[in-house]
């Protein structure tokens, strides 16, 4: 099963930046949860351990090939969709929203776990399916419906967030693997006529978030609050930060949420532009290698499934970045390998064990 | 499509790769803009807020400056007391919290719970006080417990500290919390909510040298406002240092000359005009309103039918009685009317316009002379003397020796008393004056009335023969550096000119009221100095008829509040004076012997002083 090619073919490159930017993520834990005092098990050697666990998760993958998954996308695809249904049935509630199957030791949320069975599925009929002319609009109607499902299970629970980012990585497959000019004209019709009937059917904290989104002055102690405490953070870091457990917005607890969605503030006020700069250059890379990754896919179901899981990174760290220096709306996306989080972290880690199978598998037909 | 070669090497497929690369790129471009927009552009507003997020100006009350005789003997200072106080957002539960800290400090819950509603227009960071001024054993009970009392802090604030138990409280006044209209008014501008001011006397009147300057923290909070650590810090300066004219010793021997009745007693230096002592009876304990008075303390002096919390001494009003004669003696001698020889024959009582004027002395005093008159008192002289002068004379005299107007105390709440005249009749009542009242006036009754200061101005001018001086009780304010901000000068008001003759027969009479033994005022007597004095006695209330006096006169003695104030006021010694004393006791009944004790004991606590003191400077060098 692993013959020599595959250890010479290994991906340092990717296992390391992602192993840099986690532990710069977990040093800004450390930060971050400084004020909350001594704690049996730190949040950050928590963090450690899920690090720990997501490498161990990512090499496992790389033990078999990924061709296999092929065949188990469905069945992967199948049994998430059955956790969702599940999760909106008999889940926990929590802030008025249901999320979690508690397994004991650990939170799993389903809809995490959807977007790699999106990815993989899709990965799956594209590469079949896919023809250099694009697909045209009658031509959707399944991987249309592969999508929309989830997203319908998770805008129930509700989390809006999440339905949004599983329509942008898929857009983003799809898109890639081409649509008829008519069918792009079409579909974005249909999306902006959902967009708008999905107004009304938005619950109100997500409506208030929007309008927050929009003008958060407008409240600054209610639902503005997140958004000003988190641009009065990044902005008074300056160009080279307070330094690290330094920042009195995070230390002093002014930032809400700083240990998961608003990580990335805690860093921005300690480390300034100047390590703004490095963290986003770094994550640049870990994209631009992610795309180097499906290019080099030996065959087209590696390539679709490398692509998908860059783009699910990529729209994970553009939607979490977007929203704590106020450019998108605050919807609870972390940030991969920064963000305190099993799921995130093992989510994240999966995608990175995928990479690495289809990266290390290049040259094999 | 064939699945030969790479489907990924078409350069189709190539250009969706390299589009999507520029995409990604452009994408962090693009928030990296943002981040430096907010880092870099927008960094002085942003880090502006971050601080402004983080810090609190904290201010320190300063001491209040503290308050001296005028040997340098500290009377009022302030000192470090123990508050409880509470942090609103440490407080998980405020009723259980209440609860427990009333069992440890003994106090009731409704209390705690008030003085917390109180506190709660205070901003969050700023603690409310729970529990003022609490002795250190209290403190020490808290400190234990503290585990079990998320919240209470317990701070260290300084307080007024009262060092001879409230003597004078009359002349320094009480403090209190300052009111909602204080705070909005222009003198209170720096003040904030929870403070304490000057209410009263001194501590009012001087309030902008006292207080002192407030110091600074600036400190750290977190977002619950929990300080975290301190930054900055400005100590405060206490406030400046009072001097007071008071003599500390002297004023402690009126005090308890006075015993337990009411009324008051001053004494003035007859030549610079400086109070040496002011007592006002009953009194209260200033210390009680240091640390803000209880409701039911408050209600119990204000509503006291002998209104501990006056200031008797210049807003107590009586009529002065027999030591108003001494004017009318002076007057009637200035205008010509009587010389000291003149005699008028007394039996008793005296006629005119159909209604009899007794004589204190029922059985009247026979021939008596302008001496003999001063020193036996008799009303019937004054009566025909009176008279003759007319009442609008007699109103001028006394005016002139400090009667019926302020004679310049310099701290606020001074009456002016009344010394009528036609005039004032006319003004008053819109009625003419009758010949009766000229007679009443003559012997300080009727409409007459003065405050025990002015009585103590106008003899301090029979002492000095014609200096009427004003009333002075602050001698010097000083700050810490030593810079005098204010000094008094003494100030004669007036200057009398009366003939030496006329002096001198005034003086004489006053003379033989203490030490002849017809005179009415024996009780004043000293060894130690010849003591000059007048004795009064005068009535409250007008007796309309005989038979009414018997009905009040039950079992022999006349109810409480219609009882006569008894007067004395004196100077000594004698020959070469130097303290004048007035002195009022309320309901006295007798001038000579209730008022002229009080007096003698504040003249020989005067000359032991003297003579002390004198001792110990001869011995210093």
């Amino acid at each position: 099963m692993i013959d020599r090619r595959l250890i010479i073919n290994f991906d340092w490159v990717l296992l390391l930046i992602v192993i840099a930017l986690a532990g710069v993520g977990i040093l800004n834990l450390y930060s971050a949860t400084l004020s909350w005092g001594a704690m049996s098990a730190p949040l950050y050697l928590k963090q450690g351990l899920w690090l720990l666990g997501g490498v161990l998760i990512a090499l496992f993958i790389c033990l078999f090939d990924y061709r296999h998954l092929e065949y188990f996308a469905t069945h992967f695809y199948v049994l998430s969709i059955g956790m969702l249904v599940f999760v909106l049935t008999l889940g926990h509630t929590s802030m008025g929203a249901t999320r979690w199957i508690n397994l004991g030791f650990f939170n799993l949320q389903p809809s995490e776990v959807i977007k790699l069975a999106v990815v993989l599925v899709l990965a799956r009929i594209f590469s079949r399916t896919v023809t250099l002319q694009g697909y045209s609009f009658f031509e959707l109607w399944l991987p249309a419906f592969l999508i929309l499902l989830p997203v319908v299970l998770i805008l129930k629970q509700p989390d809006l967030g999440t339905a949004l980012m599983v329509i942008f990585i898929a857009g983003s497959m799809l898109l890639f693997a081409g649509v008829r000019r008519k069918t792009l004209l079409a579909l974005f019709i249909l999306g902006l006529i959902a967009v708008s009937a999905g107004w009304f059917g938005l619950h109100d904290y997500q409506r208030a978030r929007v309008m927050t989104f929009l003008n958060p002055e407008a409240d600054p102690l209610g639902s503005g609050y997140h958004i000003i405490q988190s641009k009065i953070a990044v902005g008074s870091g300056g160009l080279v930060g307070k330094g690290f457990a330094q920042g009195s917005q995070s230390q002093l607890s002014f930032l809400p949420e700083r240990h998961t969605d608003f990580a990335f503030s805690v860093f921005a006020e300690e480390w300034g532009f100047a390590g703004c700069l490095v963290l986003l250059t770094c994550y640049l890379f870990m994209i631009a290698w992610g795309l180097y990754i499906a290019r080099q896919a030996s065959d087209r179901f590696g390539m679709f499934l490398a692509l998908g899981v860059t783009a699910m990174t990529f729209w994970h760290i553009v939607v979490n970045l977007g929203m704590v220096i106020g450019l998108l709306p605050v919807v609870g996306v972390p940030l991969p390998l920064f963000s305190y989080g099993g799921t995130s972290m093992v989510t994240t880690m999966i995608g990175v064990g995928l990479l690495m199978n289809v990266s290390m598998r290049r040259f094999m037909f | 499509m064939s699945l030969d070669g790479k489907w990924s090497d078409l350069p189709i497929i190539q250009r969706r790769f390299f589009i999507y690369t520029l995409a990604a790129t452009l994408v962090f471009a693009l928030l990296l803009l943002r981040i430096w927009y907010l880092q870099v552009v927008s960094y002085d507003d942003l880090q502006e807020r971050s601080i402004r997020n983080r810090t609190r100006m904290l201010s320190l009350d300063a001491p209040r400056g503290p308050i001296f005789d005028r040997n340098g003997e500290l009377l009022v200072d302030s000192r470090p007391a123990f508050q409880i106080s509470v942090m609103r957002q440490d407080v998980e539960d405020r009723v259980q919290l209440l609860q427990s800290l009333a069992e440890l400090l003994d106090v009731d819950v409704a209390d705690l719970e008030q003085r917390w509603q109180e506190g709660r227009r205070f901003p969050v960071y700023r603690p409310i006080p729970l529990a003022s001024d609490v002795s250190r054993e209290m403190m020490e009970r808290v400190q234990e417990h503290s585990f079990d009392l998320p919240g209470v802090i317990i701070e260290v604030l300084p307080i007024r500290d009262y060092l001879n138990g409230g003597e004078a409280a009359h002349l320094i006044g009480y403090l209190g919390e300052i009111t909602e209209d204080e705070l909005r008014s222009a003198e209170f501008l720096d003040y904030r909510g929870g403070d304490f001011v000057g209410k009263t006397a001194l501590e009012r009147a001087f309030e902008p040298y006292l207080r002192g300057h407030k110091g600074e923290r600036l400190v750290e909070v977190d977002v619950k406002g929990k300080l975290m650590r301190q930054l900055q810090m400005e100590s405060p300066r206490p406030g400046s240092k009072v001097y007071l004219t008071i003599d500390e010793e002297l004023q402690q021997a009126a005090g308890s000359a006075f015993g337990e009745e009411s009324g008051a007693a001053v004494a003035l230096d007859v030549k610079t005009g400086d109070v040496l002592a002011m007592v006002s009876r009953p009194t209260f304990d200033p210390a009680l309103f240091a640390k803000g008075i209880a409701a039911d303390e408050w209600n119990a002096l204000a509503k006291d039918k002998r209104f501990p919390l006056q200031n008797k001494v210049i807003a107590g009003q009586y009529p002065p009685g027999s030591t108003f004669k001494m004017i009318v003696a002076l007057a009637a001698m200035r205008e010509g009317i009587a010389g000291p020889e003149h005699k008028v024959y007394c039996d008793g009582a005296y006629e005119v316009g159909g209604s009899r004027y007794r004589c204190w002395k029922r059985h009247g005093h026979g021939e008596t002379d302008m001496i003999k008159a001063l020193r036996e008192s008799c009303d019937v002289w004054f009566y025909e003397v009176g008279l003759e002068l007319g009442i609008d004379k007699l109103s001028q005299a006394a005016r002139e020796f400090g009667l019926g107007a302020p004679v310049g105390y310099p701290l606020p709440g001074e009456k002016s008393g009344v010394m009528p005249s036609q005039e004032w009749k006319h003004d008053r009542y819109n009625k003419p004056w009758y010949a009766g009242e000229t007679v009443i006036a003559s012997i300080g009754q009727g409409f007459v009335l003065a405050t025990p200061l002015q009585l103590a101005v106008m003899t301090a001018a029979l002492a000095n023969q014609g200096n009427v001086l004003k009333p002075n009780v602050i001698s010097r304010v000083e700050d810490w550096d030593g810079n005098v901000l204010l000094q008094s000068e003494p100030e004669v008001v007036r200057s009398l000119s009366y003939s030496r003759q006329a002096w001198d027969t005034v003086r004489k009479g006053m003379i033989q009221v203490v030490n002849d033994q017809r005179g009415t005022g024996t009780y004043a007597h000293l060894e130690e100095a010849t003591v000059a004095g007048k004795s009064g006695t005068s009535q409250v209330v007008r007796r309309k008829s005989d038979e009414e006096e018997e009905v009040e006169e039950e079992d022999g003695k006349i109810p409480y509040r219609f009882r006569p104030h008894a007067l004395f006021v004196a100077y000594a010694p004698a020959e070469k004076p130097e303290i004048a004393v007035a002195v009022v006791v309320e309901h006295g009944e007798s001038g000579g012997r209730a008022a002229g004790p009080v007096a003698q004991k504040i003249i020989q606590r005067y000359l032991e002083l003297k003579v002390q003191r004198a001792a110990q400077s001869g011995e210093e060098p």
